[in-house]
């Protein structure tokens, strides 16, 4: 089974990259591979994979552990079951602070209770010496954001930070996450399937669909001209916001792929509407539209019929 | 799958064209329909261990069944003039004391014992999954009444109540099967009792309320289905227990009595000679601890074949 | 409590009168008194015949709740469920067996909502079997004609549903609602649990069933573009009340609730430009929780524009015309 296929994936410093993709498009299991994180019987090759000045792929485990939650940050879709229900917030924050700046006691809990309050943690004195199951979901995902930022790290990796919240906690976390990048300076990876949530966080967006990155552009290249069949579908797929007179919507027909048997050509192909011969044959080659711009869609081969992307009403 | 960029610019304009909606088939399933039972099946099948108790209980069991008809020897013969004799192709086991030969006697004992926990598992997977299945679905207060009567019966000591129940009754196997399920049917009941309660608030046990059916309708169809594998494996861990408990007590000296042989009956006979003729004491033990294996592998094999989960 | 009748004009369908649901907490440590969850708490509105209600609200406002106790699954602790002009709130399961035919419900999770030991056809079949109706061979034909019409093939009757994808399984259960020819369906967050470009096929085949039969919904949800899209009035909840009722045009610009502004501007727009114009209403704190809720108005502790008389009176569902109903004491 190969969950993610020929992906190349940079991020600059301080820029925040949206990766959308339904569930099997392979973009978790990508953030996965990078950071090491992956179960044992996983296997990953890549031709480089490089961390500001460091090869991630020349490095151990223990390097790539070291790096993980000093220079990295982790934030997860579910945050009960990424933090320890048997040790206080206390003990949860001060723990990369020992590991990785050699933070302990008074220090160490002074430097806590910053990152409480840059979270906007309500009451932080209070809520250091509370357990998990003490908080509500949002306020667990700021002991997350907390615990990713302690060590002052470069990159945020966010996957489905809000999926699990409601409307007006996910504005809070998006608010926050905005805030600290820009206070901070780190470029963040925000995974998520809510193309909401990209268009009011990200500048840049990989379209990823069946463990390959079909699109990949700025967040108005993607939005306004899109050029793969499969991100024609996705912003059709959503009503639109402010429209009078109700527009049907058009959906995807079918199911995404079974990765445990990929389709051979375009992983989209059984799905699109534009399918060629060519398409079910072999997966189509990147095609650069502009510096920004890329996609892998035969609909760019000289020989393929012109479609272009209208979205009615606008 | 990578393409060469000059074969790709060249390739034919046929190969663009668009394909017909009749080409492609949205609604198909590629993979073929395998059933629960088949998935279950399958995984068991990959547990070398689970497979080798499989085999060697089928033999045990077609031993028991057919081996005592084909020997020339029964259970109860005695023959004084080869009375403890070693093992001979004669008399395989050997013969005792009273020159019964082991062989058979063994293969008489798995009878009993197969039958004991056989029997005993079947009344157990009864009363357990119709008691804890209506503590749990009906909850509440029926439930607390129902779980404090277990929770009395657990605290009973066994032995008294088992001595007592073969003093009244008798020694038979039937007396001995109520004996040993007199409360091991309350591990049975407790597991399908929490399974049904998580079942009940299913959404598919939601969806069956609302199509009208009845309490015992949803319990029958739905809840009871889905615990079946739970439950199997209390019973598959179940069996060996109530063999072993047998022999326990058969070994005690409490339950079947000479000449009919238990594993545990045989296993008693032969502590007198135990310093002089050990293979007496080897043969039926060895038949137990066999058994025994066997079982809790195949158990083993089940609880991974059917729970998935726990595995990984 | 209700000053306004929220009856819209002609004969509704479906009708809740301040309809309650508690459920009892147990009791933490030994003595203490019972503590009740007021999951619903005097909720009423009514549904026409042929339209789709949207209901709205964050996790744990009872939006859930109310869907199953106007279907019967729970039945209500106060206040009265009428269905085409019967009382049905306190019927026992063999009165509710007529209802149950002509109300039915489609659920949130697809992997949850399927008996994973029965067939597809047993699933669909199940309330034909339970009902007596389509005897025979009847019942197969059925059971592949529903298939059909959801779009799945009939040849699908013998498969498992582990052996679907999520929009199909939720088209599954979506057959097993129509089996026995319902006009009213309560679909509960039907779309929460699926990728995005399946959301789009379940919404238009819900559309498009609602045009063939004249079929009449709940539409239970947090999405709301989703709820806008599908629905042609909104009720938006929080912690088991109707906070705004109004007809989706209504409701959507002219928004009166301080809560309903807050939740509109909350929805991330999957529109980069318009994302960059929207301005957000911060709401600060969380959702507080249903059990022993205190005095006066349940929003007060998380809205801006609070006043003194928030905290000792609860305010009441005002009409202000046009079908557009609001509780809140900033509107007097």
């Amino acid at each position: 089974m190969q969950a993610v296929r020929g992906v190349t994936l940079r991020v600059a410093e301080g820029e925040t990259v949206g990766i959308v993709g339904e569930s099997g498009s392979g973009k978790s299991v990508l953030m996965l591979s990078l950071l090491g994180l992956l179960p044992d019987n996983a296997q990953v090759r890549a031709q480089a994979m490089r961390f500001a000045d460091g090869d991630l792929g020349a490095m151990s485990g223990r390097e790539k552990r070291r790096l993980l939650g000093s220079r990295i940050g982790m934030v997860f879709q579910d945050p009960m079951t990424s933090l320890n229900p048997l040790f206080t917030v206390e003990q949860q924050l001060t723990e990369p602070l020992r590991i990785h700046q050699g933070l302990r006691g008074a220090k160490a809990r002074a430097r806590a209770l910053d990152l409480l309050r840059m979270v906007d943690m309500p009451s932080p004195e209070n809520r250091l010496k509370q357990y998990p199951h003490e908080f509500s979901g949002g306020m667990r995902q700021r002991v997350m954001i907390a615990i990713a930022i302690a060590c002052g790290p470069r990159l945020i990796i966010a996957d489905e930070p809000t999926t699990a919240l409601d409307v007006t906690i996910q504005a809070q976390i998006l608010d926050l996450l905005r805030n600290l990048q820009k206070e901070l300076g780190t470029s963040t990876i925000l995974i998520t399937h809510d193309l909401g949530v990209i268009s009011s966080m990200c500048r840049r967006v990989v379209v990823m669909y069946g463990g390959i990155v079909a699109e990949e552009g700025s967040l108005d290249e993607i939005f306004y001209s899109p050029r793969h069949p499969y991100t024609w579908g996705l912003l059709r797929s959503i009503p639109e916001a402010e429209t009078e007179h109700r527009l049907p919507l058009v959906p995807i027909p079918g199911s995404p792929p079974d990765m445990l048997a990929p389709p051979q050509g375009c992983p989209f192909a059984p799905r699109c509407r534009h399918a060629m011969p060519v398409c079910l044959r072999c997966a189509a080659p990147e095609t650069e539209l502009s510096p920004t711009h890329k996609v892998r869609c035969h609909l760019t081969h000289p020989a393929a019929p012109q479609v272009r992307w209208e979205k009615e009403g606008l | 799958m990578h393409i060469d960029p000059e074969a790709y610019a060249n390739l034919p304009a046929e190969d663009f064209a668009p394909l017909g909606d009749a080409d492609r088939e949205n609604e198909q399933i590629a993979r073929p329909s395998t059933t629960y039972w088949q998935d279950v099946w399958a995984r068991f099948r990959r547990d070398p261990l689970a497979m080798a108790g499989l085999c060697v209980l089928i033999l045990v069991a077609l031993a028991a069944i057919f081996g005592p008809m084909l020997s020339p020897f029964s259970y109860e013969d005695v023959d004084f003039l080869n009375g403890d004799m070693g093992p001979s192709s004669a008399h395989w086991f050997g013969t005792d004391r009273l020159g019964r030969d082991i062989f058979v006697r063994v293969l008489y004992g798995a009878r009993i014992s197969l039958t004991v926990g056989v029997v005993a598992a079947v009344i157990n997977l009864v009363i357990g999954v119709l008691y804890g299945g209506i503590a749990g679905f009906i909850g509440r207060r029926v439930d607390m009444v129902l779980m404090r009567i277990v929770d009395i019966l657990i605290g009973l000591p066994s032995l008294l109540y088992i001595i007592l129940i073969m003093m009244a009754l008798g020694s038979s196997i039937q007396s001995i099967v109520l004996a040993l399920c007199f409360t091991s049917w309350i591990g049975t009941a407790r597991v399908v009792r929490s399974e049904v309660m998580m079942l009940k608030s299913s959404e598919y046990a939601l969806a069956a309320r609302l199509t009208g059916a009845s309490d015992f309708d949803i319990l029958l169809h739905h809840l009871i289905p889905n615990c079946m594998g739970p439950i199997i494996v209390s019973t598959a861990f179940l069996i060996p227990s109530a063999i072993f408990s047998e022999a326990f007590l058969a070994f005690l000296g409490i339950g079947i009595q000479v000449p009919m042989a238990s594993w545990g009956t045989l296993a008693n006979e032969a502590i007198a000679a135990l310093s002089s003729r050990p293979y007496q004491m080897f043969f039926p033990v060895a038949a137990i601890c066999v058994t025994m294996f066997s079982l809790n592998f195949i158990g083993d094999g089940l609880r991974d074949a059917l729970d998935p989960r726990l595995k990984k | 409590m209700i000053h306004a009748s929220p009856n819209p004009p002609s004969a509704p369908l479906v009708e809740a009168q301040n309809l309650c649901k508690y459920f009892p907490v147990r009791a933490r440590f030994f003595g203490k008194s019972r503590h009740l969850l007021k999951a619903v708490d005097g909720v009423s509105f009514a549904i026409e015949k042929g339209e789709t209600f949207g209901l709205v609200g964050e996790s744990g406002c009872g939006k859930t709740t109310v869907g199953r106790t106007l279907v019967r699954l729970y039945e209500p602790t106060a206040g009265a469920i009428r269905y085409d002009g019967q009382d049905i709130s306190h019927l026992n399961r063999a009165a509710l067996l007529p209802f149950r035919r002509r109300a039915q419900m489609i659920f949130q999770d697809p992997y949850a909502s399927l008996d994973p030991r029965m067939t597809v056809g047993d699933i669909i079949a199940e309330p034909l079997r339970v009902q007596n109706l389509y005897p025979g061979k009847a019942r197969d034909a059925r059971a592949r004609e529903l298939l059909a019409l959801v779009g799945l093939k009939p040849d699908h009757i013998n498969r498992y549903p582990h052996e679907f994808s999520g929009g199909q399984r939720q088209r599954i259960g979506l057959a097993r609602a129509l089996a026995g020819n319902p006009e009213f369906i309560v679909c509960d967050e039907p779309i929460s649990a699926l990728d995005v470009s399946i959301q789009a096929q379940v919404v238009n085949m819900l559309e498009a069933l609602q045009d063939q039969f004249g079929l009449t919904y709940l539409f239970v949800s947090h999405d709301l573009t989703m709820v806008r899209h599908i629905s042609r009035r909104v009720a938006v909840m929080y912690l088991g009340a109707i906070v705004e009722l109004a007809p989706v045009a209504v409701l959507y610009k002219h928004m009166q609730h301080p809560y309903t502004q807050a939740l509109l501007s909350a929805a991330p727009v999957a529109d980069p430009r318009r994302a960059a114009q929207a301005a957000r209403i911060p709401l600060q704190g969380d959702v507080p929780t249903p059990i022993d809720p205190p005095p006066g108005c349940l929003f007060r502790g998380r809205c801006p524009k609070a006043v003194p008389r928030c905290a000792q009176e609860r305010p009441a569902l005002r009409d202000l015309g046009g079908g557009h109903l609001c509780a809140c004491h900033l509107l007097e």
